[in-house]
């Protein structure tokens, strides 16, 4: 590669950061500090460390659907077989009553794809801290 | 659960008029209140039971969603109130909008069973970070994260109600989140609207 093509390619990897993005395989690299505002939309119905009309999020990412000790997940929720990662959160949260139908979370979603990925990042950092090491 | 409101006993002497012309105010507005928000339940309750099953399953489960989250509100307001930190007038102002909550879980509630749902009923025991409420700011706080995330809620709920009369209900119910947040604000010496758009 000739020394000009490298600097394009320089260049165009430094935009695509500079974007606030961080494009890396189509998915959005999100900013938990931005995610923690997003996150306050969620407080009538959830919280970090205990169930209330909505599970608890410590430990999420990496848990089963509906598998959160003492929660009365809907049917549907019971049934979805899979394991909350990035990918099937970001599905989730764009649409949860499409992707689960018969969830007891009736919410529209967070349809802005930004603010999705801000918010998983929240809660993957929320997931590590001490906060949440304790439940 | 009553479906009455309680009798505000607030102590903004600002915002008050004579005793009089209050206390005949308040009688017509919180009648006002009780009466439309039930007629808007009864009408979209046909309306949407006419609408077909499906329609009407959909909307329950956003109903009860929010109904939820009501009868956690009430649960916490009650928790504020026997707390022992709030002082007056803000533990009149705790149980106004706890009376507000009561009356919102009603009408959802009514709805719901109108639509053919059954409504959720009141957890027997809520879980509540009472050990981080230390002083009347904290209860503040608390009580203002809730009505925001309410304001989101229902925000959340507008757009994906099939029936346009449940939409408007919950966006009326939505304002008067709104309006709790920016009075729990004001108490905390905060902007009480910060923003021009809410998400």
């Amino acid at each position: 590669m000739s020394i000009a093509l490298r600097a394009q390619a320089l260049l165009g990897i430094a935009l695509a950061v500079a974007a606030g993005g961080a494009i890396a395989k189509g998915e959005l690299t999100g900013d938990p500090k931005a995610g923690e505002a997003v996150y306050a939309r969620c407080f009538a119905c959830h919280a970090l460390t205990y169930n209330r009309t909505g599970p608890k999020h410590c430990g999420l990412l990496g848990r089963r659907a509906g598998s959160v000790p003492g929660f009365q997940y809907s049917v549907a929720m019971k049934r979805a077989n899979w394991i909350w990662d990035k990918k099937m959160l970001d599905r989730f949260l764009a649409n949860p009553m499409k992707v689960v139908p018969g969830t007891t979370m009736g919410y529209a979603g967070v349809k802005d794809r930004k603010e999705r990925a801000d918010l998983i990042a929240y809660l993957e950092q929320a997931g590590k801290s001490d906060v949440c090491r304790e439940h | 659960m009553s479906s009455r409101i309680q009798t505000p006993d607030t102590s903004f002497a600002l915002l008050h008029d004579a005793p009089e012309l209050e206390t005949r105010r308040s009688f017509l507005g919180k009648s006002g209140l009780v009466l439309s928000g039930a007629a808007i339940a009864l009408l979209a309750g046909r309306d949407a039971l006419a609408k077909g099953k499906k329609t009407a399953g959909s909307d329950v489960n956003v109903l009860n969603s929010a109904l939820g989250a009501e009868l956690e509100a009430i649960a916490a307001y009650q928790v504020g109130a026997e707390s022992g930190l709030l002082q007056k007038p803000v533990l009149d102002l705790a149980v106004t909008f706890q009376g507000h909550h009561k009356a919102h879980a009603d009408l959802l509630a009514q709805t719901v069973a109108k639509l053919g749902g059954k409504p959720v009923s009141a957890k027997e025991k809520y879980d509540f970070p009472v050990d981080t409420l230390k002083t009347q700011a904290d209860v503040l706080r608390f009580a203002a994260m809730l009505e925001k995330g309410a304001v989101s809620a229902y925000l959340g709920a507008v757009p994906i109600l099939d029936n346009r009369d449940l939409a408007k209900a919950a966006a009326s119910i939505l304002g008067d989140e709104a309006m709790h947040w920016a009075i729990l604000r004001n108490a905390l010496g905060e902007a009480p609207v910060p923003v021009a758009f809410m998400s």
